[in-house]
């Protein structure tokens, strides 16, 4: 459905109570009373577990390896090699058709003759317990040979590098240009050409659970379920049944609780479906589960760019064009089933796309190298496509002198310049980026902060302010992935059915990882049939029963699933004003349900219940003469007017630097976001601070560093410095809402914003406060002894 | 490998089980007494998911054996529930969305009610600060700092002012 809304629906809206409520998720009762259901905490009779042995090198020739001592320890059921699995599991190669000339090597869920990344799974343990499974693994003797290894971006695409998949020629992946408006000559015509170079560190996600899974093969009913900690439910059951070489109904995947997403667990890894291969040989449930040292070595790492971003511009501040060259290290393989370059294909789409230009030209380049696993992570290429932009937009203020809130509001997209289509061919519906400005502008009170900034200059203290706009892609079309032939959907189904005691059941395709995603579907269906919340029930994914849906990423569950709940709702709502029609024997115009009551529209009086309505049409259909009452409804629903919707906002960061020290203190943020309506206010709050928190990360401190060798220097959680409470500001935020119109509910996405457009915000801030010393810096992690070499301190 | 034989008290009954003496307290927790709240996160240390409460002192389980329990009195969320202790806790972390994945939830309880008992006044540096020893990868902390600042005036505590 995307003809616009009509006078009917708008009207339902109008007269929501729940949606837009900031209502607690009846689903945390569990998680504070310690009660939730994570995979580690599914027991089943006869479970096995497994335990991988890894690769200790970066790049090795796996010579031969013994088991034969390691079989015989105590408790071991089974050993298996790359080899061992090769008939049994398909090797896994991500390319998609639209990127165009896009090459990867087949990559085999255990390694198969050699390994190409420390942490590579080699040989799988199974035994009763997990304990058993490690100590036999330390009885295996693997011999290497260590090869070559690439880790270096600059150099990977050198005639002398050693090419890491010889079948693929050399090391490149995947390059797109786009080239509009003639850069060259623009930038002769302009006034001035200012240019920096950007580095954005290779990190990870450090979910607090990680990955992990059950396979359980019933021979008998030769189905294999899957319960595992993941995002895309239907896309696990899709890949895992054409790589274990089962039918699509064979496999059953069940997502419960999960503990921390953000993209990582959107993937399919070797070691993830190696155990449901072996609990098929074996006939057994089999658990893996990753400890810390195995996330950091295996969970897909992200970022990881070069980029030399130039902007050319006149005196008076009018921006004329953009160039720039992203280049990314992505790793060995192209992970299964969404490659390892979306990252570097949405930075060269979305780059500086909210600001006018004439011209734009850009070049990515995604090379691999023998460092770990690398795909996409929450807000995929939008840090780094916001930083450029955002950071060449402030060395431009500053070029001609002038105040960068200023310089943005000249060049900025006005808000009523929409629908439009960008120079990269990007499709913009609605967005509101001078709105969002004014408003961060007030909030923060700008002149008092740069008085305050001023006056403690003069006592050595060095504070600075960053302002950005940015843009997030949310509620994607299948645009994003159909169209490249991966079977990930962009439509999501939900079931909406009306139970005899008049409750309400909501089964969507798309589960939740702690956003509030069920909550926001019962607000919805709420408001939708017209019952008091606490009636509706939310089902979590099981593909044997939810309708099929895409799951969680690009912002998609409150646009799209949230979408087709509306729809679903509505469709039963109507469907019980007709059965009440009958049984009152009244015109359906003269009848209204609220708060599952049906009333009398002009009287207000109630005329019956829903536990009324339930008990006739379940168990006294016969009274009702011919008419069949319907009480379970299925919608779909996917974007359609737009390939995507774009969320907007503006973030502000205040930030004091040590200069002694080189420690950056963050004192508070401000974010002013419109993703359209807003279903739970503070559900929404909470994604942008999370988000944005994620985003201060990589910013700051987190960096996965690797030596020469291509080996992990800092993985684990006391090396690898992640943001915890005391470091971290308070955040304040408000809304500007533009409801996009592809949708009845017209909310737009909001979980990936703060990751975006913090570093960014971070970025400006810290260039702010280094002007005094003529400093500036653009590679990140802003580490204090970064910045004390960019002081000139050591 | 040998097993020890563990007496404790756990979340209020008296329990015994066999301990392998390598396992970690939580490992030991979970397989024996199949208790899920208590999680290892990190398993050294660092994350505080493990933070269970021992003699009434909040430890990391992941730092301790199993076999150390002996003789102790043993505290996980399941038994500060049933008993009722962080009920209002429990009940603002619930309200104001203090929790999203809720893998860090029950150490962070824990963490949360050591300092709403031992604090001398109540800032939100201070909640800052007795918290940076739990790792939340979802909240960015101030939604859980909100939950706690608010039992903590809600149960009289002083507050302290700060500078901004």
């Amino acid at each position: 459905m995307n003809a616009p809304t009509s006078r009917a629906e708008k009207s339902a809206l109008e007269k929501k109570r729940w949606i837009g409520a900031s209502v607690p998720r009846p689903n945390g009762r569990r998680l504070v009373e310690g009660a939730a259901i994570y995979v580690d905490d599914i027991l089943l009779p006869r479970m096995l577990h497994v335990y991988f042995v890894r690769s200790p090198f970066a790049h090795a020739r796996i010579k031969a390896i013994d088991t034969t001592v390691a079989v015989k320890a105590q408790g071991v059921v089974g050993i298996y090699t790359g080899a061992d699995l090769k008939d049994k599991v398909q090797p896994m190669v991500a390319t998609m058709a639209h990127f165009k000339g896009m090459k990867a090597a087949a990559q085999y869920c255990l390694a198969i003759d050699r390994a190409c990344w420390q942490g590579e799974p080699v040989v799988a343990v199974v035994a009763q317990t997990r304990h058993a499974a490690e100590d036999a693994a330390q009885l295996i003797s693997i011999d290497y040979e260590e090869l070559p290894v690439v880790t270096e971006m600059e150099t990977a695409l050198d005639a002398d590098a050693p090419v890491i998949h010889p079948e693929l020629g050399d090391n490149l992946c995947f390059t797109r240009e786009i080239d509009t408006g003639n850069f060259e000559e623009t930038q002769l015509k302009a006034d001035l050409v200012v240019e920096r170079t950007f580095r954005f560190p290779r990190h990870t996600g450090v979910c607090l659970e990680g990955r992990s899974v059950v396979g359980d093969f019933s021979a008998a009913d030769g189905r294999l379920t899957v319960y595992i900690s993941h995002q895309a439910p239907h896309m696990i059951q899709d890949c895992y049944a054409r790589l274990l070489g089962l039918q699509e109904a064979a496999v059953r995947v069940i997502c419960k609780d999960i503990g921390g997403s953000f993209g990582i667990k959107t993937h399919v890894y070797g070691d993830e479906l190696a155990t449901c291969a072996i609990s098929m040989i074996l006939r057994r449930p089999v658990k893996f589960v990753a400890d810390r040292a195995e996330s950091f070595l295996s969970d897909i790492h992200s970022r990881d760019h070069r980029v030399v971003m130039k902007m050319a511009l006149n005196k008076d501040g009018t921006i004329k064009g953009f160039k720039f060259d992203d280049r990314l290290a992505i790793g060995p393989y192209s992970v299964y089933p969404r490659t390892s370059v979306v990252e570097g294909n949405q930075i060269v789409n979305i780059t500086g796309q909210w600001y006018r230009h004439d011209a734009y030209h850009a070049t990515m380049s995604a090379v691999f190298t023998n460092m770990g696993i690398y795909s996409n992570y929450r807000a995929v290429g939008h840090p780094v496509a916001v930083a450029v932009t955002e950071g060449i937009v402030d060395v431009g203020a500053r070029a001609v002198g002038m105040d960068p809130v200023e310089f943005r509001r000249k060049n900025l997209l006005n808000d009523d310049a929409f629908p439009c289509t960008t120079p990269s061919g990007m499709k913009f519906e609605v967005m509101s980026h001078q709105k969002c400005l004014d408003k961060i502008v007030f909030m923060m009170d700008l002149p008092r902060l740069r008085r305050e900034q001023a006056a403690l200059r003069g006592q050595g203290i060095y504070r600075g302010i960053g302002i950005i706009n940015m843009i997030e892609i949310t509620n994607p079309s299948a645009m994003f992935y159909g169209v490249g032939g991966a079977r990930i959907s962009a439509q999501d189904g939900c079931t909406v059915r009306m139970e005899p005691s008049g409750s309400i059941v909501v089964m969507n395709g798309t589960g939740e990882q702690g956003q509030g995603t069920d909550t926001i579907f019962a607000q919805v269906a709420a408001d939708a049939v017209g019952v008091h919340m606490s009636s509706v029930r939310v089902v979590g994914v099981d593909t044997d029963t939810t309708p099929y849906g895409g799951g969680t990423w690009a912002s998609r569950g409150a646009g799209v699933g949230g979408e087709a709940t509306w729809q679903a709702g509505r469709a039963l709502r109507s469907n019980i004003l007709e059965l009440a029609s009958v049984v009152l024997e009244t015109p359906v115009d003269r009848i209204d349900l609220r708060e599952g009551q049906v009333l009398d529209v002009l009287t207000g009086e109630v005329r019956t219940s829903l536990a009324e309505l339930g008990r006739i049409a379940y168990f006294r259909p016969d009274t009702l003469g011919n008419f069949q009452a319907e009480l379970s409804v299925t919608r779909h629903f996917v974007p359609k007017a737009y390939p995507f919707t774009f969320t907007n906002g503006a973030i502000a960061c205040h930030l004091e630097v040590d200069v002694e020290t080189g420690f950056i203190k963050l004192l508070r943020f401000w974010v002013v976001e419109d993703c359209g309506t807003v279903l739970n206010a503070q559900l929404v709050d909470e994604q942008i601070r999370g988000a944005l928190v994620q985003g201060i990360g990589p910013t700051l401190y987190e960096q996965c560093l690797y030596d020469e060798r291509g080996q992990l220097l800092n993985g684990n959680m006391a090396d690898y410095i992640v943001p915890m409470a005391f470091e971290m500001p308070d955040i304040e935020i408000a809304h500007v809402c533009t409801p996009t119109l592809s949708s009845e509910l017209g909310a737009k996405g909001a979980g990936e914003a703060g990751t975006a457009g913090a570093p960014a915000a971070i970025l400006n801030a810290l260039n702010d406060a280094l002007s005094p010393f003529g400093s500036e810096m653009f590679d990140m992690p802003f580490t204090p002894e970064k910045v004390l070499r960019s002081l000139r301190r050591i | 490998m040998i097993k020890m034989t563990v007496h404790f008290r756990l979340n209020g009954e008296e329990v015994v089980a066999d301990a392998d003496p390598r396992t970690h307290a939580i490992d030991f927790l979970r397989e024996a007494f199949e208790l899920s709240s208590p999680r290892a996160g990190c398993e050294h240390g660092v994350c505080g998911a493990c933070t269970i409460r021992v003699d009434n002192r909040v430890v990391r389980g992941c730092l301790l054996l199993g076999v150390q329990l002996d003789g102790t009195t043993v505290e996980t969320i399941e038994g500060l529930t049933a008993s009722g202790e962080i009920a209002d806790l429990q009940k603002a972390f619930h309200e104001r969305n203090a929790m999203q994945c809720g893998f860090c939830t029950a150490g962070m309880l824990m963490t949360s009610q050591d300092w709403l008992s031992s604090a001398q006044g109540c800032s939100r540096s201070g909640i800052r600060e007795h918290l940076s020893g739990n790792y939340c990868r979802c909240t960015g902390y101030e939604a859980i700092v909100d939950a706690v600042e608010k039992v903590a005036i809600s149960r009289g505590m002083k507050i302290v002012e700060e500078d901004v």
